[in-house]
């Protein structure tokens, strides 16, 4: 289990990786955290010609909440979202969901930005950035475009994003005091890829009812998705456990779950009806200590 | 393609210029190019964590970071923590409570448990649980590893 | 002052915890690095292998004068079945190795490997061990034509009588399914050619180093004294490492051929391809019941799934000849049927694992209790008083002769501890809340320390059992011990010290252990079957108590006094009676240096030697699990696992109760988490740790132990064996508290792992027959 052969690239800024990867982008990789990529090298699933070390490209080590929201460098650790990085039900979202990435150590190492660049279905971050609709930086020596996390994740590792392009920052939207936010997750064991996971954010009118809803799966189809049919039935609505437990039937009938080694795609159906209605309540429990 | 690079380790404080493929991981590089085996390689895909050094103080999976990225870095390991022939706290107490069996695992538990325990010395029970919850151990059905993590986190803070 | 029931700190770790460990792999710096080309095919005929221009390359071919390795059963019954070096002509499960490649590191020898290329006619293979046992199955060897290679067969007369008389016959299907020991370290050695000598050096993770040697130089037809086998640390085992496997074969042989250090370091994927399985078995159980729910009789059929060869040195009759033997537990009937087959399939080699058959026996067993004791309408813990085995000694169905043990007295204190009648009550009342919380009990023995009688048995033609210690006291007065054990974790250097610290006279401290280097130590069969206390232990005390009598002697001589009037006690020997008293370090040093003093009879030097062999001791326990079913995840939660363990006198309970956690551990990741998959053509699913899933903390309870100590004649020591049990009686406790938690929804588990998935879809059907 040790890598093919590869030729080490340590560019110091994002200009010269971007050069590297117009020359090289085919068969070269960009190695950030290197937790899913340097395993996938030591099996010998992946070959990569070339790697380019994010690591040395400082200036990405950034992580920036503004009046819009946050701006999450290429090169932030999971480990940056141990505590909240912004005031409001999203700071404590992620510090939520990081807590189910993986273990400790990984996660010292692991990069936000290069969850999203792998895309594993089961990824917590990628369900954040669907749900959420987080803007994602792709830029190349041609130039910069901005991705929408609702449309960037295609399949089974597999996004928008181009052989030749970086992904360099990605944005999540501030939430107010109005968002009730709330994940649940199951795992066979602690720090495992989720075999189902569900994301509900919602936002309050002034009378309490839900005005909006996001509520997405992980771990259940190819890649991150928002269920239209369950945010519809939450809108306009007052929270209570029977909505609850209507939107998790709901979430249940309306995935095409994958089956595979972990788990079949009838049990992942049954998975998603307990996460989506957990996420929910969770969502209000922690609505009343924001 | 197989050129070897120049690469300085500091670790336990002491300087190791050595000569690497870039596709030498760090654990492999600390035991076979600086001699420091008590680093162990478990399963080269980073669940087991038997391969746990501390990287800048963070403890972090040997086996899945390259020795070219380590370069100058602060690597501290488990030869590093003892201060002479005076156990670490942590070492202490793992021989006190029984915290081991078979001794392969031991290493990666210590340096988990020690750059977690240096950042927040504080940490509860619960969290010590998840924190150690990172690496595997099959001898000791992890009780008495976590009897003496307690016990040492607890002579930590004095 | 005893030195026997104190938890003194192990002698052991100091090394291991400053990280100055020795495990083979430590060794190694600068050797060539041997890597395997494994078949990615289960079953087929090799049409040729194309090794790579400028390699170091070896197939079947260049190892023509190698033996396979072939265990062997003296039974009319057993087809021996050779296992090559390398694959000769055919291949039969997916890793088998095919060829063998050298490079100057691990990435190099990768790269070699990658570069031959090998091509095999691929051929329909068999996984499942009820499939091979179908007529018109392929055949896995044409030695075996109906795949089966041991048949164990036993019948007792009144057996149809028993079943036509029962007032209930229970009828239950159990499955366990493949496991890993998985030990931290996977297997590998380092083989150190000596060019003056030509003698090769193999430090290697083995739990067997003398019998590793003979089953390496019997198929290398070398003397075995031109090979040294050391066992260094080794981490971890579980009967994984007891097996000669082809891949020690080639090591040698490579580094005897290129006269040069060679090691081979097995990696992650290759221990789950290669690295010997477990557990893989199906019984077939029925039961019969008098009115009063006393267990008359037992008719059962066991198939255990061996893999693709039978492993040194056990044969594959371990598991299912154990299963014949072992399965009436410590319950009491005297009619019993058995048929217990080993079966050849397209899989890795099963070996031994921590309790061999005896997880799936007491799952078996006590799932038929549970099952029996719903239909009687009884408690659980009724129908258990009613059958436990309960005056000793007690000689089984199967001629097992269980000795003192506490069966009922371990449950009655379990069930006390627990307050099943608060239990119950919360039960009734989370369930009218939608929670479902459950109880599982199991009571079982671990038969442990057994010499070669029981070995014999089987009819092995290399049979185990007895060990031999070697004891010396040295002129400065310490006392060297050699043993054929070979500890990786047990802390024998450390029990055993206390022990002969006892017997002797001494401190600890003044005892060093010296094992698992067959230069150095007695010829003996390491450590595995829950034995090496027991055994190296027996003999430890056997050796010191001739030491002492031989201590007294030479004193006698030197302080001319009767040696019936000496004591030994605190590092002196002493004349009874009188302040008369010589340093047990200054009569050493006599013996060696005066021994001119002593007279011909007496003769220099303080050594003695002792061998053990006794028919063995059954420890026993009762392990409840209290459980939480979430039955919309299928997950299960623990509120709490007790055992009520009864290993006799305790040498070092904190070593004890280690043994105890780690067992536990492993069956609960048995009962819950761990199972070895193969797809349809032989391929391996589960290869990686996120696929097969040991727990982590984070799964496994706070494990409460409490001990009874029944004493027995059958150890010289008191101590019974207790490196198996945990994992004997792990997952029916488990299993059991899952079946009590979805009593309401009338679902049974007769398998195991039981997963949230297997959960959930028993729930689902459950619902349909509900909703219908």
């Amino acid at each position: 289990m040790k890598p093919a052969a590869f030729q080490y690239h340590a560019p110091p800024t994002v200009e010269a990786m971007l050069e590297l990867l117009a020359n090289h982008g085919s068969d070269g990789k960009v190695l950030a955290g290197g937790q899913s990529l340097v395993p996938t090298m030591n099996f010998r699933l992946a070959r990569p010609a070339h790697l380019f070390d994010l690591n040395t490209v400082s200036e990405l080590d950034t992580l920036r909440a503004s009046a819009d929201g946050l701006e999450i460098g290429a090169l932030t650790r999971h480990a940056a979202f141990h505590k909240p990085v912004i005031d409001g039900p999203l700071g404590v979202l992620l510090a939520d969901v990081v807590q189910h990435i993986a273990h400790l150590p990984i996660r010292m190492r692991g990069t936000f930005a290069g969850s999203l660049a792998h895309a594993d279905p089961s990824s917590e971050w990628c369900l954040v950035a669907a749900t959420l609709d987080a803007q994602i930086t792709a830029r190349s020596r041609k130039g910069a475009r901005t991705l929408r996390g609702g449309e960037y994740f295609q399949g089974i590792y597999s996004t928008q994003l181009r052989e030749d392009e970086l992904l360099t920052a990605v944005r999540l939207p501030r939430m107010d005091a109005s968002w009730r936010c709330g994940f649940y997750e199951f795992s066979r064991r602690a720090g495992d890829f989720a075999l189902g996971m569900t994301l509900a954010a919602l936002r309050l009118d002034s009378s309490g009812r839900i005005a909006e809803a996001r509520v997405g799966v992980g771990g259940i189809m190819d890649h991150p998705q928002r269920l239209k049919p369950v945010e519809d039935a939450l809108v306009g609505q007052v929270s209570d456990a029977k909505l609850f437990a209507a939107a998790g039937d709901i979430a249940s009938r309306s995935v095409d779950p994958m089956g595979d080694l972990h788990a079949s795609a009838e049990y992942r159906r049954d998975l998603v009806r307990a996460t989506t209605r957990r996420a929910l309540e969770r969502a209000f429990a922690q609505g009343a200590k924001p | 393609m197989n050129s070897k690079i120049d690469v300085s380790l500091s670790v336990n404080g002491k300087v190791y210029p050595i000569k690497v493929e870039p596709r030498r991981n760090l654990a492999d590089a600390l035991r076979d190019d600086c001699g420091l085996t008590g680093t162990h390689v478990g399963c080269e895909h980073g669940v087991c964590g038997a391969c746990t050094v501390l990287i800048d103080n963070k403890p972090v999976r040997s086996c899945l970071m390259f020795a070219v990225q380590a370069g100058g870095k602060p690597i501290r390991t488990v030869e590093g923590l003892a201060q002479g022939d005076v156990l670490h706290p942590l070492q202490q107490a793992f021989w006190e409570h029984h915290g081991l069996q078979c001794g392969f695992c031991t290493p990666g538990f210590l340096m988990l448990a020690t750059g977690a325990l240096e950042a927040n010395p504080q940490l509860g029970d619960d969290e010590l649980r998840h924190v150690l919850s990172s690496n595997l151990c099959r001898c000791t059905g992890y009780q008495n590893i976590f009897k003496a993590v307690r016990a040492a986190a607890q002579k930590m803070r004095g | 002052m005893s030195w026997i029931g104190r938890s003194i700190r192990r002698f052991e770790d100091q090394t291991l915890l400053l990280g100055q460990g020795r495990f083979f792999a430590d060794t190694a710096q600068g050797a060539l690095v041997l890597r395997f080309v494994r078949s990615a095919v289960a079953r087929g005929a090799i049409r040729s292998i194309a090794k790579p221009e400028g390699g170091t390359v070896f197939t079947a071919e260049d190892l023509a004068e190698v033996k396979p390795i072939r265990p062997i059963l003296h039974r009319p019954d057993y087809v021996p079945i050779g296992q090559p070096a390398l694959a000769t002509g055919r291949v039969n499960h997916v890793g088998e190795p095919v060829a063998a490649v050298v490079g100057v590191d691990g990435a190099d020898a990768e790269d070699w490997a990658d570069r031959v290329e090998v091509d095999i006619a691929a051929e329909d293979p068999v996984v499942d061990v009820d499939a091979a046992l179908q007529a018109g199955a392929p055949k896995v060897h044409p030695e075996a034509p109906t795949n089966i290679i041991v048949e164990g067969l036993s019948r007792t007369p009144g057996l149809d009588a028993a079943f036509a008389r029962a007032a209930q016959i229970i009828e239950i299907d159990v499955r366990g399914r493949r496991q890993s020991a998985m030990p931290m370290e996977p297997r590998g050695g380092h083989a150190e050619f000596d060019p003056r000598t030509g003698r090769v050096t193999l430090t290697t993770s083995t739990q067997m180093p003398h019998v590793l040697r003979t089953g390496i130089a019997d198929c290398l037809g070398i003397a075995e004294s031109d090979l040294r086998v050391i066992a260094p640390d080794v981490g971890g085992g579980f009967g994984q490492k007891m097996p000669c496997a082809p891949e020690h074969l080639v090591l040698v042989w490579v580094a005897r051929k290129l006269r040069r250090s060679v090691v081979w370091i097995e990696d992650r994927q290759e221990n789950f391809l290669a690295g010997a399985h477990a557990r893989d078995q199906h019984y077939l159980v029925r039961a019969a019941f008098d009115a009063n729910a006393k267990l008359l009789a037992v008719d059962a059929e066991m198939r255990c799934n061996v893999g693709a060869y039978s492993c040194h040195p056990t044969s594959c009759g371990v598991e299912p000849l154990m299963a014949a033997a072992e399965f009436p537990g410590p319950y009491d009937y005297q009619e019993y049927g058995a048929r217990a087959v080993g079966v050849v399939t397209n899989t890795c080699m099963m070996a031994p694992y921590r309790g061999v058959s005896r997880p799936v026996i007491t799952l078996s067993v006590e799932r038929m209790m549970d099952t029996a004791a719903k239909r009687f309408g009884i408690d659980p813990l009724e129908i258990r008083r009613r059958n436990l085995i309960s005056k000793f000694p007690y000689t089984s169905v199967t001629g097992l002769v269980f000795d003192e043990g506490s069966y009922r007295q371990a449950m009655e204190r379990a069930a006390q501890k627990i307050d099943l009648p608060a239990f119950r009550a919360r039960q009734q009342a989370l369930r009218a809340q939608g929670r479902y919380i459950g109880v599982g009990f199991a009571v079982f023995s671990e038969r442990s320390g057994y010499g070669t009688p029981a070995f014999a048995a089987r009819k092995m033609a290399m049979v185990p059992g007895y060990e031999t210690v070697e004891m010396a006291m040295d002129p400065s007065g310490f006392v060297e011990v050699r043993i054929g054990a070979s500890p990786h974790g047990q802390g024998l250097r450390t029990t055993l010290a206390q022990i002969i610290a006892d017997e002797i006279g001494i401190t600890p401290d003044k005892v060093r252990v010296i094992h698992s280097d067959t230069d150095a130590t007695p010829y003996g069969w390491g450590t595995f079957a829950s034995r090496s206390l027991v055994l190296a232990g027996g003999a430890s005390k056997i050796a010191a108590g001739q030491l002492v009598q031989r201590l007294k002697r030479v004193a006698s001589v030197l302080m001319e006094a009767s040696a019936e009037d000496l004591d030994v006690t605190e590092g002196q020997v002493r004349v009874k009676g009188t302040d008369r008293a010589m340093d047990i370090t200054a009569v050493a040093r006599a013996a060696y240096h005066q021994s001119h003093r002593l007279g011909k009879e007496l003769g220099p030097g303080l050594r003695e030697s002792a061998t053990y062999d006794p028919g063995g001791t059954f420890s026993n326990a009762c392990h409840v699990a209290q459980i939480e079913v979430d039955i919309e995840t299928g997950g299960v939660r623990f509120e709490r696992f007790l055992a009520v363990e009864d290993a006799g006198v305790l040498i070092n309970p904190m070593i004890v109760d280690g043994q105890v956690h780690g067992g536990i551990t492993q069956g609960i990741a048995n009962a819950l988490f761990e199972e070895l998959k193969y797809d349809e053509s032989g391929n391996l699913l589960t290869t990686t740790l996120a696929d097969y899933l040991p727990p982590t903390m984070l799964e496994v309870p706070t494990i409460e132990i409490e001990h009874l100590m029944t004493t027995t004649d059958a150890s010289i020591t008191k101590a019974k064996g207790v490196g198996e049990g945990g994992a004997i009686g792990a997952p029916a406790a488990v299993i059991n508290a899952i079946v009590d938690a979805l009593a309401p929804f009338g679902i049974e588990f007769f398998e195991m792992p039981v997963t949230p998935e297997r959960i959930r879809q028993e729930l689902r059907r459950a619902e349909k027959v509900r909703a219908a």
